[in-house]
């Protein structure tokens, strides 16, 4: 044991960890472990406010799968970053977020910048602690990253007060810690993926459900696998787009709300599906009763509670996604099948997708959502991160952005929290500063965290923001517009700011695109930029994203494009 | 709907009763009844909450109390193997000679003790379960009850159940 301050134990720790960057701001109360950073190697991404600081850490957390880290200071710079654990926690983003604290001798005082951080988070994340004294704090950090990362992962609030940080103490470091009431990993059970094989063999219309968990574990070859050896369409959930490679002849894409129509209609038509790593959102499948017609369902889940939260299961199989299809897969293997690529269900998925991609009738502007879209996949490496914004930008993407290379789609879809997808993609570059990253945006959710090209040009982070720009609050006008007969309030954002010029002012790239040509090189000049790149492109205010299920009904009465 | 008793055992922490119950507020279910107090082992809590729900509510319910990091284990108690009590004080008023006797007899009946008998008011201490007490109170009504303080429910199954 060695005798050194809870800031230097902090630091120690998080550097045994392997925490190579970490987002933050500093402020009074978290001075001390600032100090210690400052003799760490451990880089400091700094932001502009403790909001994107989250989002970058979550960005980070969810393309490398460990946890992001981000610092606060005590009261404003603490409750700044409540959205970013909310968002982190309900999408499973593996993340550790560390505030400072005004003294113990403070607390409950109501003393200057302070606030009962550790009361106002609990809700909205997987675990909390407050350490009180300097020589728990090695043990609390342990604590944190394998909550934060194991089973289903989530946000992990630490609240270190100042003199815990400035006290002087023997502090152990473990190997190994013990949390009696937490058990992440459970084996998933051999005799229910056996009742789930017969169920699914038994089936004639089945359909495959990826959603957030097969990102989660990676288990995209064994998704894959599973789909050709059984020749199964394969739809996914949004937060699943990406699971399974989007150009693969049996992907369908998202289903839900703003989901493609041909996955759509057959997920509503499925009479067997299987449902891997997902929650059931309303989002997904619009009414929790969709499903109550004779539809078998098997569920498989890390996390036990979402067995039947949303959704009852003909047969549900509990443990980490990649090791059930694992398993999966070599029960099948054993049944020595044959691959049927000529059965009725799979022809007539094949004729709904080929339709629907056909007729599929789109704005007809020269910049349209779908065209811009198809545009920047064209242009992108297929292995770039994208992440996005909330709003119709982000359905777009759901439609019209492919995803290629498994894992490398993420968006907020749980929390759905404008101004996350900028701050992220910074985060994402962080993680991988080998591969492009792109962030899909909104003018109105940009707007909210636009002061993070800060951070990407000075710490050259070098990100292209990809600005589908209807100059409003798209999504909301498009409500406005469908269900409160065209009253429209609160939703136009005029021609302020330019954001070519707002790009300049922080040193970055900003380009205004006219034509989809100029969009293609705009893009490539992005690739090729050392600094961020804001493309700025102008689109109709007036477009829809279509086809759309209203809340609170089914998919299969979804609204189409007139 | 059923009637559901649960039992958790808990780190003995502070700050774990605020997270169970904020648990029922953040996915919308509501207790019926809390109780809380240190096990043999210091380190270890026992929280007895009774709520209401249908069965699948009641099973979520369990799901994510299980689902919470201070939580050691979580148990639905079975009502027809668990001894289950709850502890009441009524304060009761007198309004005229007669009450006492009255009220000292329904005492009796119930097993319940009597504490502080003043000329104006008496007090009722009862243990026993959740529909004894109520009915009890019941009871109690035509004599005007002052003032109450109930436990809500301990509970603990019965040995080889």
């Amino acid at each position: 044991m060695q005798t050194m301050s809870g800031a230097k134990a902090l630091i120690k720790a998080l550097e045994k960890q392997g925490v190579k960057e970490i987002f933050g701001l500093p402020g009074g109360a978290n001075l001390p472990m600032y100090d210690e950073l400052f003799k760490s190697n451990i880089r400091h991404i700094l932001v502009r406010h403790e909001q994107s600081a989250a989002h970058m850490a979550d960005g980070f957390g969810r393309v490398s799968r460990r946890a992001g880290v981000c610092f606060a200071t005590s009261g404003p710079g603490a409750t700044n970053i409540v959205t970013g654990l909310a968002t982190a926690q309900a999408d499973s983003a593996p993340m550790v977020a560390i505030t400072g604290q005004v003294p113990l001798s403070m607390i409950g005082r109501d003393a200057f910048q302070e606030s009962d951080i550790i009361g106002i988070a609990n809700p909205i994340v997987k675990y909390s602690y407050q350490p009180t004294t300097a020589a728990e704090i090695p043990e609390v950090v342990k604590k944190g990253f394998y909550i934060a990362e194991t089973g289903r992962p989530g946000a992990v609030l630490i609240d270190i007060p100042k003199d815990v940080q400035q006290n002087d103490a023997e502090i152990p470091f473990p190997d190994e810690v013990k949390i009696r009431g937490y058990h992440p990993w459970s084996d998933p059970d051999v005799v229910a993926i056996e009742k789930a094989i017969s169920l699914l063999l038994s089936s004639t219309r089945p359909v495959i459900l990826a959603g957030g968990g097969v990102i989660i574990s990676s288990a995209f070859a064994e998704l894959q696998s599973i789909a050709e050896l059984l020749m199964i369409p394969v739809v996914s959930t949004f937060k699943g787009k990406g699971a399974f490679p989007e150009n693969h002849p049996l992907s369908l894409g998202p289903i839900g709300m703003h989901g493609h129509a041909e996955a759509n209609k057959i997920m509503s038509e499925a009479d067997c599906v299987l449902a891997i790593g997902t929650r059931f959102s309303d989002r997904s499948v619009g009414r929790f009763d969709e499903f109550e017609r004779n539809l078998k369902i098997i569920h498989l889940d890390v996390d036990p509670a979402e067995i039947g939260k949303n959704q009852s299961a003909s047969v549900a199989v509990v443990g980490d996604v990649k090791a059930s299809l694992r398993i999966f897969l070599r029960l099948l293997a054993q049944k020595a099948l044959k691959k049927s690529e000529q059965n009725v269900w799979l022809q007539h998925v094949t004729e709904v997708k080929d339709y629907w991609r056909a007729n599929l009738k789109l704005h007809p502007g020269e910049l349209t959502a779908a065209k811009i879209l198809r545009k920047l996949r064209e242009v992108m490496p297929a292995e770039s991160i994208v992440t996005t914004e909330v709003g119709q930008h982000q359905m777009w993407a759901s439609l019209f952005y492919d995803v290629i290379h498994p894992g490398t789609f993420f968006s907020s879809t749980g929390l759905g929290t404008m101004g996350w997808g900028f701050p992220a993609a910074i985060g994402a570059k962080a993680a991988r500063p080998d591969l492009p990253v792109v962030d899909i945006a909104g003018d109105g959710s940009f707007n909210m965290t636009e002061n993070s090209l800060a951070t990407a040009v000075l710490e050259n982070l070098p990100v292209i923001v990809f600005l589908v720009n209807n100059y409003t609050l798209g999504m909301v006008a498009q409500w406005q517009r469908t269900f409160y007969d065209r009253r429209m309030i609160g939703v136009d954002q005029k021609h302020c700011p330019d954001y070519v010029k707002l790009a300049e002012s922080y040193g970055a790239q900003g380009i205004r695109v006219g034509s989809l040509d100029e969009l293609g090189h705009a893009i490539k000049a992005g690739l090729k930029s050392d600094v961020a790149t804001v493309i700025d492109i102008p689109i109709d205010p007036e477009e829809d994203v279509l086809p759309f299920v209203a809340p609170g009904t089914s998919l299969k009465d979804m609204i189409l494009p007139s | 709907m059923v009637w559901a008793i649960l039992s958790l055992l808990v780190e003995n922490k502070p700050g774990i009763l605020f997270k169970v119950t904020h648990l029922f507020r953040s996915k919308n279910f509501n207790i019926d009844s809390i109780s809380v107090g240190v096990t043999q082992n210091p380190e270890f809590s026992k929280i007895t909450i009774t709520t209401i729900g249908d069965e699948k509510q009641i099973a979520q319910i369990v799901k994510q109390l299980d689902k919470m990091i201070d939580t050691i284990e979580v148990k639905q108690l079975d009502e027809k193997k668990t001894v289950y009590r709850e502890l009441v004080i009524f304060r009761i008023k007198l309004s005229k000679a007669s009450d006492s006797m009255e009220i000292s007899n329904i005492a009796n009946a119930f097993g319940a003790k009597i504490h502080d008998a003043r000329k104006d008011s008496i007090m009722l201490e009862l243990t026993a379960t959740p529909d004894q007490i109520n009915n009890l109170q019941e009871l109690l009504k035509p004599y005007e009850i002052l003032d109450i303080a109930r436990t809500g429910v301990a509970a603990l199954q019965r040995a080889g159940d």
